[in-house]
C-alpha cells in the first residue's frame, strides 16, 4: 500500500496516494479540471492539450496538473482568472481546428469538448479566433469505426491505445506543426494498414474524430412518433 | 611520482612536442587564410587555389594554412600573412587577383600592399592594429580570440597557445572543486535562457548512479546566428576541452555532439579533431594518464530547429522524432536513456578551459556582476560590418551597432534591432543605451537567445518582421501542444491579414492576448518565447500596426498590399529606358509624351525600377497606401499632397 497525502483542493480536504497526478486526485475527488490528452493508466505524460492547468501555493502562475505529483500539504485552486484565461484559450484554439457540427457528430453528449465548455462556461462557437480548419477526408475504411481528422485535438490517446495497450503499432503522429496528425504508415487509410480493427482507439478518444458507424447511424434513424 | 605530477608531465610532454612543431614552421613566410563557411561563401576556396598555384610557380617555401573566421564577416575572404621582418597582416575582401598580387609583391618582393591590408595584428610602427578602431576597443576576445588564427585542423596549435592545458589541471583536481570553480565564476548559459552553468553541473553531478552523459548542443537554428558554426569550424579543440571538463565534473564518461547535419564543414573538422584528439591521448582512455576515460561521439541533427530545445534533442538521439518533453524531470536528473544528462552549449563549454586556465574571479572581472563574461553576438541585417563581434556583457548596443558594426548601410536611419532570433525581441532606438545582458534583454522583452542580432533601418516594417519570425516558429514548430501548434498560426494568420491591408482595430489586442497566452501556456521554450517578436513590435512600435490597420499605410513601405510604384514626371529624364529594362513584366511603358508610366495590373512591385533609376534623377517613387493610377495616353498630373515619397527616392 503506498501512503497517503493530505491535500487542499478549491478548499477541500482531499487525501491521495502518494505519487498520483494531481489532475487524477482532483478528478477521484469529484472536482473537475478540463483534460484531454492524459489517460490515468500511461507511464508519462505526454502534457499536450494544456488544458488541465491550475495554481499551486507557492508554485508560479498557473500549472498543468497533470504534470504534478500531489505532495502532502498542496493547497491547490482549479480555478483563477488566470487558470481561466489559459483554459479559454487553449479551449478555443482547439476549436479553430476543429469540425464543429455537434448536433450532427456521433460524439454529441459523449464529448470531452461538450463537458468542458459545460463546466467551464465557455461557448461551443469560434468568437475571437479564425478557423483554421482544412477540408481533410474522412476515413471510413474500417468496417465499424471513422476517423474523422477533422475533429481530431491531437490528444494521443488513440496511439497510446493502439502502441501501449494493444500493441499493435498501427497509427503514430506524422508530420509537424499545423499540419500534425494522427495517421498510419504513409497516411493510407486504416483498413489497408496493420491495424487490426480492434476499437481500442475508439473507445479512448475523447472527441468525435474516432466513433462507431453505428452511433453516427442513430443520429439519423426516423424519430419515433408515439 | 604521485598522479598529480604525471599528469602534469604527460601534458607538458605533448606541449613541448607540439610547441617544437609549430615554432618550426616560423622561420618561413606562413599564410593564414580563412576557409570556414562564411569565407568559402565569399570565394575563399578560390583564393587558397590562386594562392598556392602562384606559390608553386615561383616555388616559394611559404606555409599555406586554411583557418576559421576572425569575425569580420563582411571582409571576407580574409587572409593573415606572417613575414618575417613585418608585422602580421591582416588582408581583407580578397579575390583571386589579389592573392597573385600578395605573393608576386609581398612574399617574391619585399612590398606588403598596404593599399589592401585592413590591419596589423601586433602593435609597430606602420600600420594600425585592430585595437585601433572602434571595433577593437569595444571587442573582448575570450572564446574567439584563436579562431581565425590557429588552424582547426592541427591539434598542435591549439596545444602550442596553452590548449588542453585547463583539462590537465582539471584531472588532478576534485569534480566537486572544478564544479565549485564554474559555479564562483556565475558562468551562465550560452544557448539562450542564462542559466547557471555550475548549478546544472552540480545537479547532474549529485544524482547518484552511472553512466551519465554529457551532450554538447551544436543544434544551432536561429536564422542570422553563425556563432557556433564558427566556433566548431574555427577552433573545434576549445569545445572539445569544455566538453571533455564537463564530463569530467560531472562524471560523465560517454559524451555527444549534437551538431546539424546542415554544418558539413563543421562536422569534417570536428570529426579530425576528435581523432587527433584521440591520437594525443587527450580523449578515449584514461586520458593523460589520469584513469579517466571518456567517448565522445558525433551525431548530426536532420535540421528540426525544435531539437535545440534539449529534450526534444534528447528525443532525436535516442532515434524517435524530436519532440519536446514536459521538464521536469530536467535532463539533468532524467535525460539520455533516462540517465543524469548534462548539455551545455557549443558557446558555454568554450569558455570553461577559460575559466579553470584563469580562474573564477577574471571571469568575473568582465561583464556585468550578474552575467559575468563577454557575449558572442552575429551581426547582420542593415549593418556595415556583419559578423561575430565578442563584446563584454553590458556594453550597450549603442556601442555595438556604431562602433562594433560601423552604423547602418547606406546612411539610413536606425529603426530597431532584432536580437535573440524568433525567440528575441525588436528594440527600438530608446534601448539604444541599454547595457546587453541576460537581465536587462529579459526586462526590455527580448531575449539573450543565441545571440543573433539583425539590425533595421528604416525600410524595415515592424509588421513583416514579426510576421516573419512567426512565420518561422510556426513552421518549426513540432505541433504537439495546443498553443503552439494553433496559436502561432493564428498569430501568424492576424499578421499577414495586417500585412495586406486586411487588419481590423481589435486584431492588436486579440494578437496581444494570444501572444501573452502562448507564452504561458505552451509546453516548451520554442512556444514559450515565439510571441516574443510579436509582443515587442506591439509594446514598441503600435503605431506602425495603427497605420496598416486604419490607413492601410506601411509607414516602411515594405509591405507590398499597400505600396504602389509611381513615375514623377517630373524627375524623370525621357531619354532613358533604364526602368523599361529593368522590368521582369514589361509593366512600364513609354508614355506619348516620352515619360514612362507603370501598369499597376501588370507591376509586381518587385523595386527593381527603383533600384535601376540612375540616382541623377530618382524618379521612380513608391507610394502607401497605394494610388492606383490609370495607364495614360496623355500625362495627366495629381496633386502631390498626398503622396508619400518612398525610400530610394529621397536622398
Amino acid at each position: 500500500m503506498s501512503r497517503e497525502v493530505a491535500l487542499t483542493i478549491d478548499d477541500r480536504q482531499v487525501k491521495a496516494a502518494e505519487g498520483e497526478r494531481l489532475l487524477w486526485a482532483a478528478l477521484d475527488n469529484g472536482i473537475y479540471i478540463p483534460h484531454l490528452c492524459d489517460l490515468r493508466e500511461a507511464e508519462r505524460t505526454v502534457a499536450s492539450c494544456r488544458l488541465c492547468f491550475v495554481e499551486v501555493e507557492g508554485l508560479r502562475g498557473p500549472v498543468t496538473s497533470c504534470t504534478l505529483a500531489v505532495s502532502e500539504g498542496m493547497v491547490v485552486k482549479t480555478r483563477s482568472p488566470g487558470v481561466d484565461r489559459l483554459v479559454r484559450t487553449g479551449f478555443e484554439l482547439l476549436l479553430s481546428n476543429h469540425r464543429l457540427h455537434c448536433a450532427k457528430c456521433a460524439k454529441n453528449k459523449h464529448c470531452e469538448l461538450q463537458k468542458i465548455a459545460r463546466e467551464r462556461g465557455l461557448k461551443l462557437k469560434l468568437t475571437r479566433l479564425r478557423s483554421l480548419l482544412q477540408d481533410v477526408p474522412i476515413d471510413e475504411s474500417p468496417r465499424h469505426f471513422n476517423y474523422d481528422a477533422g475533429k481530431c485535438v491531437l490528444c494521443g490517446r488513440c496511439i497510446w491505445a493502439d502502441q501501449e495497450q494493444v500493441r499493435v503499432g498501427a497509427i503514430g503522429f506524422i508530420r509537424r506543426g499545423i499540419a500534425r496528425k494522427m495517421a498510419t504508415f504513409e497516411d493510407g487509410c486504416l483498413a489497408d494498414s496493420i491495424c487490426t480493427q480492434c476499437e481500442a482507439c475508439v473507445k479512448v478518444c475523447p472527441v468525435g474524430a474516432l466513433y462507431l458507424k453505428a452511433d453516427e447511424l442513430r443520429l439519423y434513424e426516423p424519430k419515433k412518433k408515439c | 611520482m604521485s598522479g598529480t605530477e604525471a599528469v602534469e608531465q604527460a601534458y607538458r610532454l605533448l606541449q613541448s612536442e607540439a610547441k617544437q612543431k609549430v615554432e618550426a614552421g616560423r622561420e618561413k613566410p606562413v599564410i593564414l587564410l580563412g576557409t570556414a563557411t562564411c569565407g568559402r561563401a565569399a570565394g575563399a576556396l578560390a583564393v587558397l587555389a590562386a594562392f598556392q598555384e602562384e606559390i608553386d610557380k615561383h616555388h616559394l617555401d611559404v606555409v599555406l594554412t586554411e583557418t576559421g573566421c576572425m569575425g569580420h564577416c563582411y571582409a571576407e575572404p580574409l587572409a593573415v600573412i606572417l613575414k618575417p621582418g613585418y608585422p602580421p597582416l591582416v588582408y581583407g575582401s580578397l579575390d583571386e587577383g589579389k592573392a597573385r598580387r600578395l605573393v608576386n609583391d609581398y612574399l617574391v618582393s619585399d612590398d606588403p600592399c598596404y593599399e589592401f591590408a585592413m590591419a596589423a595584428l601586433e602593435p609597430n610602427d606602420v600600420f594600425p592594429t585592430f585595437a585601433d578602431y572602434p571595433r577593437g576597443i569595444y571587442e573582448h576576445k575570450i572564446i574567439l580570440a584563436d579562431c581565425g588564427l590557429i588552424d582547426p585542423g592541427e591539434i598542435g596549435h591549439y596545444l602550442a597557445r596553452d590548449g588542453y592545458s585547463g583539462l590537465a589541471k582539471v584531472l588532478t583536481t576534485e569534480p566537486d572543486l572544478v564544479i565549485a570553480e564554474i559555479k564562483e565564476s556565475k558562468l551562465r548559459g550560452r544557448g539562450g535562457a542564462g542559466f547557471p552553468t555550475g548549478v546544472k553541473w552540480e545537479t547532474c553531478k549529485n544524482v547518484p548512479g552511472i553512466p551519465k552523459y554529457a551532450i554538447c548542443n551544436a543544434d544551432e537554428g536561429d536564422p542570422g546566428a553563425f556563432m557556433d558554426r564558427a566556433l566548431l569550424e574555427s577552433n573545434p579543440h576549445q569545445v572539445l576541452e569544455g566538453l571533455t571538463i564537463a564530463a569530467y565534473a560531472v562524471g560523465a564518461e560517454q559524451a555527444y555532439i549534437y551538431v546539424r547535419a546542415e554544418y558539413p564543414l563543421a562536422i569534417k573538422r570536428l570529426r579530425t579533431a576528435l581523432e587527433q584528439s584521440q591520437g594525443w591521448g587527450l580523449l578515449g582512455r584514461d586520458i593523460l594518464g589520469s584513469g579517466f576515460n571518456l567517448e565522445i561521439k558525433l551525431f548530426q541533427g536532420s535540421g528540426a530547429f525544435v531539437c535545440g530545445e534539449e529534450t526534444a534533442l534528447i528525443a532525436s538521439i535516442h532515434g524517435r522524432a524530436g519532440l519536446p518533453n514536459h521538464r521536469p524531470p530536467f535532463p539533468a536528473t532524467s535525460g539520455l536513456h533516462g540517465r543524469p544528462t548534462l548539455i551545455n552549449n557549443v558557446k558555454t563549454l568554450s569558455y570553461v578551459p577559460h575559466i579553470i586556465r584563469n580562474g573564477a574571479s577574471w571571469f568575473r572581472s568582465i561583464g556585468t556582476p550578474n552575467s559575468p563574461g563577454t557575449a558572442v553576438f552575429a551581426l547582420a541585417g542593415k549593418v556595415v560590418s556583419t559578423g561575430l563581434a565578442e563584446v563584454p556583457m553590458g556594453t550597450t548596443l549603442r556601442n555595438l551597432v556604431y562602433d562594433v558594426g560601423n552604423g547602418i548601410k547606406n546612411e539610413r536611419k536606425f529603426k530597431a534591432v532584432q536580437i535573440g532570433g524568433p525567440s528575441g525581441g525588436c528594440l527600438p532606438e530608446s534601448s539604444l543605451d541599454l547595457p546587453i545582458d541576460f537581465d536587462s534583454l529579459q526586462q526590455a522583452g527580448a531575449m539573450m537567445g543565441s545571440g543573433g542580432m539583425v539590425v533595421l533601418d528604416e525600410d524595415d516594417c515592424m509588421v513583416e518582421i514579426a510576421r516573419f519570425f512567426v512565420d518561422f516558429t510556426q513552421k518549426e514548430s513540432c505541433g504537439k501542444c495546443t498553443f503552439c501548434r494553433l496559436g502561432t498560426k493564428q498569430m501568424l494568420d492576424i499578421l499577414a491579414e495586417i500585412t495586406r491591408g486586411q487588419g481590423k482595430d481589435e486584431d492588436i489586442d486579440l494578437l496581444q492576448e494570444l501572444a501573452e497566452d502562448i507564452k504561458l501556456g505552451s509546453l516548451c521554450g520554442l512556444g514559450k518565447t515565439a510571441p516574443n517578436p510579436v509582443l515587442t513590435t506591439i509594446r514598441y512600435f503600435r503605431p506602425e500596426y495603427e497605420a496598416h490597420i486604419r490607413e492601410g499605410r506601411c509607414p516602411a513601405l515594405m509591405c507590398k498590399d499597400l505600396i504602389s510604384y509611381r513615375i514623377i514626371p517630373e524627375m524623370c529624364s525621357k531619354l532613358c529606358n533604364v526602368c523599361i529594362g529593368s522590368c521582369p513584366v514589361e509593366a512600364i511603358y513609354t508614355r506619348p509624351d516620352m515619360l514612362k508610366g507603370i501598369d499597376p495590373d501588370k507591376c509586381v512591385k518587385c523595386n527593381s525600377c527603383v533600384s535601376a533609376c540612375p540616382p541623377q534623377y530618382k524618379a521612380v517613387v513608391k507610394l502607401s497606401p497605394p494610388v492606383v493610377e490609370e495607364v495614360v495616353a496623355e500625362a495627366v498630373e495629381e496633386g502631390m499632397s498626398e503622396v508619400e515619397q518612398g525610400s530610394g527616392a529621397d536622398h
